[in-house]
């Protein structure tokens, strides 16, 4: 790898950790009895109300049509994830030191594979939440499912409901295209030394 | 025949031509209508521009409405119980109405004051008074709730009084009925003996902080047996007096209206409270044994304490020469405003037709020069003639009441003639008057009665509706009626009904209030030994029985109790409801009410806990239920208790769903 591609390898990995300070995803509803909206944010570890009874307060009318109650603490991925997100800070200055484009490859790779596992993963959880219902419900509307989208807005009763990606995804984001970039570099003008390297 | 039909035609002329006028004028009205309207109309969804609070005289309430819409927002129970909200029936607010005389349900609420920074009125608080048991009460405006009461020993007919000091230092208090101090036992005949007023500064702390023990009575200035009536205190130059008009200074003690009125000038008292403070810190003053009470919200927990207080420091004023003098005034003044400088002492001379107007300055060089025209009790009479301004002649039948606004003109109510005059003090001229309907008693000017009034508004507040609304039977409401007093002429808005008795009103722009609103209490924070912040802590305690005693321990959220089925009760119980709602969502209230209490339901606040108190006298299955309607389940939000007799032996057991235990 050349010294640029190190060094926006270095950059993305410096820049993935704003994750931990900034939240991934945000889903309001809105409904005109809360003319404040309400809304949740989704962190690495945690998933919070926007303001500081809102999760609370999502709870307590999920439990009109029966949904399970939304409890951060019973969500296994938000105890891997700072994990995972550790590991590609780790794996992404590791390869900007080495200088290896293989790890850098490594890098990328996994990081688009984890990308799109984790919106799968999130979506299952939508629908589990959507689908999943208590059939004591005092709400019950036949056919109709409360599973919010996963980027968008959609109406569901009287709320409307919508989610999308929140700053710390963005940077997440930033970060992968650094990495693109330092891959697109690597490969243009860093292929004879890394060729020099592989023989030596 | 030829001469009838001109005669006809004639008259049908003149009939259409009559016609015609009336049609005109009420378009001309109708013009007139519709721009008063358009000044009025709050948009659906909009907000008013200001807050007004009335005093709600004998409904012993605040009446909150937004101006300029005069819509009516909340009433806020201060000395009488709501069974509204369950005020003075809950356990946490009952000790709000302890006084020396044991709990008292009613008083006769007159005139509100908002507490002030600098003169300027700052929507912390609002300070009223209680006229017949003397009290003076604090309502925090961040809730809108009454979180203290001090009751003023030695005094009756607290009339002069929420009256406070241009930093909030001081409320006074006064007696408008003069009685034996301490009381006694004496033939009322006797009136020049026994008779003593009081005048009574309550210290205010204004420091930063969540607490509610704030009033502490200063001292009390022991001055002859009059009839105080009205008080307003000075700013910017005057700061560091207050003025009491006075009354009955004949001293009459049977048929005052005529006995009260034989005299020409009455009195204003002049009372100088920083001297009175370096009186008493030289030792001047007397402790007196008495006894009061002082009660207060503590804010952990929501319940209000209420403590006995035993002595009062009495200070008299031939003890401490330069702390009160006496200003002439005619006739029975009912009214004594100062103006935005502090300059204009006015007294609202009730049975003149002139108006007069003191000077503070010349008040001041009267003193230094001892224009005195004689002394009752230790305290000089200055000379008339050496305070007074002016007089504004015939200014209107029954002047009572004088606001100002923030360009020099003074507003003054006249009770006799039923309107509205506006003047200017310093020329002692009449500007221009309008017509109220009927019986104006006091006015209110947006920070009227302060340094700083936003001279946008005037509200009359009549005490005669007669027919200027839809008829309700014998017994009618007040009415309060809004004046444009932008322009040189005043206009009159708008009219609107108001609760009980509104004798006197404060205006703040609403935002000063909107700023620290709270929405919720924070359940967190609930520190109130019977709470219980989750359903499983509610099934926890559930039912805890100390011999006839019985607490029941409860959460209220959308939209069940827990516990909602409760046996093992007994008759000769005792049962204190304790519902804490769990919500923490704003305006999401949950009610309580138990069939066969009696008392009131009680209405409880997000994160807050209320306790009702029950006892069954009959076996039976009894039902309790939300009052609220919190939600589309409200309906379902009930629940039963089972009473067995005295000696039965139920096991004590308490549930919701499946979520149940029993006690031992
Ligand atoms: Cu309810």
């Amino acid at each position: 790898m050349n010294a640029i591609s190190r060094g926006l390898l270095a950059l993305a990995a410096l820049l993935l950790l704003g994750v931990f300070f900034k939240p991934l995803w945000k889903i309001t509803l809105e409904a005109p009895q809360y003319p404040e909206g309400l809304g949740m944010l989704i962190w690495v570890n945690d998933i919070t109300g926007e303001n500081p009874h809102d999760l609370y307060n999502i709870n307590l009318l999920n439990h009109y049509i029966g949904m399970k109650y939304i409890e951060p603490e019973k969500i296994p991925e938000l105890k891997v994830m700072p994990f995972v997100f550790g590991f590609f800070v780790l794996l992404g200055l590791a390869g900007a030191a080495t200088g290896s484009r293989k790890l850098l490859l490594l890098w990328v790779g996994l990081f688009v594979v984890f990308g799109i596992l984790g919106l799968l993963d999130f979506y299952r959880w939508e629908y589990d939440y959507g689908h999943n219902l208590d059939p004591n419900a005092p709400l019950k509307i036949p056919g109709l499912a409360y599973q919010p989208p996963l980027i968008g807005c959609k109406t569901l009763l009287n709320m409307k409901a919508c989610s999308f990606p929140a700053e710390g995804t963005y940077i997440a984001l930033a970060s992968l295209i650094l990495g693109l970039a330092a891959l697109m570099l690597s490969s243009l003008g860093g292929h004879k030394t890394e060729f020099t390297e592989a023989k030596t | 025949m030829k001469g009838g039909r001109v005669k006809r035609a004639a008259l049908a002329l003149m009939a259409l031509a009559g016609l015609g006028m009336v049609f005109s004028q009420t378009k001309h009205m109708s013009k007139e209508w519709e721009e008063a309207a358009k000044r009025v109309y709050v948009p659906s969804g909009q907000h008013d521009e200001f807050y007004v609070f009335f005093s709600g005289g004998f409904n012993g309430q605040v009446g909150v409405h937004g101006v300029p819409s005069g819509r009516n927002l909340r009433t806020i129970p201060v000395f009488s119980v709501n069974p509204e909200n369950g005020y003075g029936y809950s356990e946490e607010t009952k000790g709000l109405l302890m006084t020396s005389h044991g709990f008292l349900p009613w008083d006769d609420s007159h005139h509100p004051e908002l507490s002030q920074t600098n003169g300027v009125p700052d929507g912390r608080w609002l300070f009223i008074n209680a006229n017949n048991t003397p009290r003076v009460a604090r309502i925090d405006l961040s809730e809108f709730k009454t979180v203290e009461i001090i009751e003023i020993p030695n005094s009756a007919g607290n009339h002069p009084s929420s009256f406070i000091t241009q930093n909030t230092e001081y409320v006074v208090a006064g007696t408008r009925f003069s009685v034996p101090v301490p009381q006694k036992d004496y033939p009322i005949a006797e009136y020049k003996k026994w008779a003593k007023g009081t005048i009574t500064f309550v210290k205010v702390d204004n420091s930063e902080g969540e607490k509610n023990n704030r009033m502490d009575i200063a001292f009390q200035l022991l001055v002859p047996g009059y009839d105080y009536d009205l008080a307003h205190c000075g700013k910017g130059k005057s700061h560091g007096w207050c003025f009491f008009t006075s009354y009955n200074t004949e001293q009459a003690h049977t048929l005052l209206e005529i006995n009260a009125s034989k005299k020409d000038k009455d009195f204003i008292l002049a009372v100088n409270w920083k001297r009175a403070e370096q009186c008493l810190s030289e030792g001047k003053g007397k402790k007196v044994k008495t006894l009061y009470y002082h009660n207060y919200v503590d804010p952990a927990t929501g319940i209000a304490k209420s403590e006995k207080r035993t002595s009062v420091t009495v200070l008299l004023p031939k003890d401490c020469p330069g702390v009160a003098y006496y200003l002439p005034t005619p006739k029975s003044p009912h009214g004594v405003d100062v103006s935005p400088d502090g300059e204009y002492i006015i007294g609202g001379g009730k049975l003149s037709v002139n108006q007069p107007i003191h000077s503070f300055t010349k008040m001041q060089e009267a003193i230094k020069n001892k224009q005195f025209a004689g002394e009752v009790e230790g305290i000089p009479i200055l000379k008339y003639e050496a305070v007074n301004h002016c007089e504004v002649k015939n200014i209107c039948l029954g002047p009572l009441h004088t606001e100002f606004d923030d360009k020099g003109n003074a507003y003054v109510s006249c009770f006799i003639s039923s309107e509205v005059v506006k003047y200017s003090p310093k020329e002692c001229k009449v500007l221009d008057r309008i017509p109220v309907y009927y019986s104006i008693g006091h006015l209110v000017i947006p920070g009227g009665d302060s340094a700083k009034p936003w001279g946008k508004y005037l509200i009359a507040m009549n005490k005669i509706t007669k027919d200027r609304y839809l008829p309700t039977g014998p017994e009618l409401p007040h009415a309060a009626q809004l004046i444009d007093i932008t322009g040189k002429k005043m206009k009159m808005l708008l009219d609107f009904p108001t609760h009980g008795e509104p004798h006197y009103a404060q205006m703040i722009p609403a935002d000063l209030v909107k700023k620290h609103q709270k929405k919720i209490y924070e359940l967190a924070k609930n520190k109130h030994p019977h709470a219980v912040k989750s359903e499983d802590e509610a099934i926890q305690k559930g039912v805890v029985r100390k011999g006839n005693e019985v607490h029941i321990y409860m959460t209220a959220i959308r939209s069940h109790f827990t516990p909602d089925n409760i046996e093992g009760i007994k008759v000769g119980d005792t049962v204190y409801f304790h519902v804490t709602n769990i919500e923490q969502d704003w305006d999401i209230p949950h009610g309580f009410s138990m069939f066969g209490a009696q008392n009131a339901n009680i209405l409880i606040m997000p994160g807050e806990t209320l306790t009702l108190k029950w006892k069954p006298e009959k076996p039976g299955v009894y039902p309790f239920y939300c009052t609220d309607f919190c939600s589309a389940l409200h309906q379902e939000m009930q629940g039963y208790i089972r009473v067995s007799p005295k000696d039965a032996n139920v096991k004590t057991c308490w549930w919701t769903g499946d979520k149940k235990k029993c006690a031992g």
